[in-house]
């Protein structure tokens, strides 16, 4: 099967496809942006979450099928050139980056947050980030990017 | 493996009859972690996710239509306020990535005694609209379920819409579980009031081969109720209390990872207290479940 769609913005087109493989392992293997990672494949961890259309999705239940034509934006589109999106740059500088493994996809769900809430209330935080397990920080560190990110949005407002 | 892409109902119908062993997906939540896993493999999918037909909802007096594809993400989003139980059981399905794909249609179509919105569909006595090319049929929600992960639907078949009353009454939710997010139900449990036919509905999930209603509890709340659903007065704290024993009666759990039947079967009794204490005191209130924002 041949499987063309847009990734962070530029057509791609990849043939010879298992109809059953997930948008992750098209990603991963077949487009060469492992940036969305491969934990549980069933949902359960977030760690491959990509926006799908728009909407923060776990690619490891997205039928590759299901992709086509459509939109997808991983990690590796989150960046702007060797400039880090504000998302990214303030879980470096807050420490809410450990192994690494669950990264891609907790930038790409804050991202996602943010961009529908500028503000949100730290029950809108957890629940929103309730869907991207992390073995390392006890999330503490986490919580403290998402606020800096927060913080530094509304002082650029302000400015 | 085939993969069908149909982009309208019709042809959805002529494909599903062509390929009767083809496998709808839609969300993916129950389907790719069988593939992944390689405990499935299809001979076809059959992708829904381009059929806008059955991708929204609509609204016909008090009828609320909501097609097959609808997603919880959207159900939280549009239909919050009007059917309350409904809106509460998908707010706590898996995380907001799990409802932005999930869809009603597919948690029907997997059947599973845990899948959270069964519930809320049978103590909403809902309708669900099934479709071949031989044509269109109603099932009552109770007929539905046929056993573990087994429902009513022949192969050609596929599942439509889901039809609800969003006049019927205050209706609640409520569901076990190890924290807030990413939980199969350990048990769960739903309430509707029906004050135009004096009648209260239940919904039983996680505690049975099927989601079940409690029978005997809801014909002893039909008894009870008969002459408060025109006073509107306090429920006696020994009705409630008999109500709980009986919808708790009215299950047949299992032990098993998530669960004792015994944990299972105590606290059935007290999410049925709770949803019968919480939509009363809407139904006094004249309120069609005030809390439904509040709850999750």
């Amino acid at each position: 099967m041949r499987v063309s769609c847009r990734v962070n913005g530029e057509p791609v087109e990849v043939d010879d496809v298992w109809e059953g493989e997930s948008l992750l392992y098209v990603l991963r293997e077949r487009m060469g942006l492992p940036g969305s990672k491969n934990a549980c494949e069933q949902g359960e961890c977030g760690s491959c979450a990509v926006y799908l259309d728009n909407e923060v999705v776990c690619s490891c239940l997205v039928a590759a099928g299901q992709a086509i034509g459509r939109e997808v934006r991983t990690v590796e589109g989150l960046a702007e050139g060797e400039q880090l999106h504000p998302v990214q740059q303030a879980f470096l500088d807050a420490g809410a980056v450990q192994c690494g493994f669950c990264t891609p996809g907790l930038l790409v769900t804050t991202h996602d947050l943010l961009e529908r809430d500028p503000a949100p209330s730290d029950l809108q935080i957890r629940e929103a980030l309730a869907g991207n397990l992390c073995r390392c920080t006890g999330y503490e560190k986490i919580m403290d990017a998402v606020h800096l990110v927060i913080e530094q949005k509304a002082g650029a407002t302000d400015a | 493996m085939d993969f069908l892409q149909p982009t309208s109902w019709a042809e959805a119908l002529e494909m599903k009859a062509a390929d009767p062993e083809a496998i709808p997906i839609a969300g993916g939540t129950d389907v790719m972690v069988e593939i992944n896993f390689d405990h499935r493999r299809p001979r076809s999918l059959m992708d829904l996710t381009r059929i806008e037909e059955v991708r929204g909802w609509e609204r016909e007096g008090s009828r609320i239509v909501i097609g097959s594809g609808l997603t919880y993400r959207r159900v939280i989003d549009e239909i919050a306020g009007t059917l309350p139980a409904l809106v509460m059981a998908s707010r706590t399905v898996g995380s907001p990535q799990i409802r932005n794909r999930g869809t009603i249609g597919g948690n029907l179509g997997a059947a599973s005694p845990a899948g959270d919105t069964h519930p809320a569909l049978l103590a909403g006595d809902a309708v669900v609209e099934i479709e071949s090319v031989r044509g269109l049929r109603q099932v009552g929600i109770d007929d539905f379920y046929l056993g573990v992960k087994r429902n009513c639907l022949a192969p050609d078949e596929l599942i439509r819409s889901i039809v609800l009353d969003s006049d019927a009454g205050p209706a609640y939710f409520a569901k076990v579980g190890t924290r807030n997010a990413m939980v199969i139900a350990v048990c769960s449990f739903s309430l509707g009031l029906h004050p135009r036919t004096g009648r209260v509905r239940t919904g039983i999930g996680s505690a049975a081969p099927t989601p079940r209603r409690a029978h005997a509890a809801e014909e002893f709340l039909f008894e009870e109720l008969t002459d408060l659903w025109h006073s509107r007065a306090d429920l006696d704290r020994s009705l409630v209390q008999e109500f709980g024993r009986l919808a708790a009666a009215g299950a047949s759990p299992i032990d098993d990872v998530r669960g004792t039947a015994g944990y299972r079967t105590h606290s059935l009794a007290v999410l049925a207290r709770r949803t019968l204490g919480w939509a009363w005191a809407d139904y006094q209130r004249g309120a069609n479940s005030d809390r439904a924002e509040d709850v999750n």
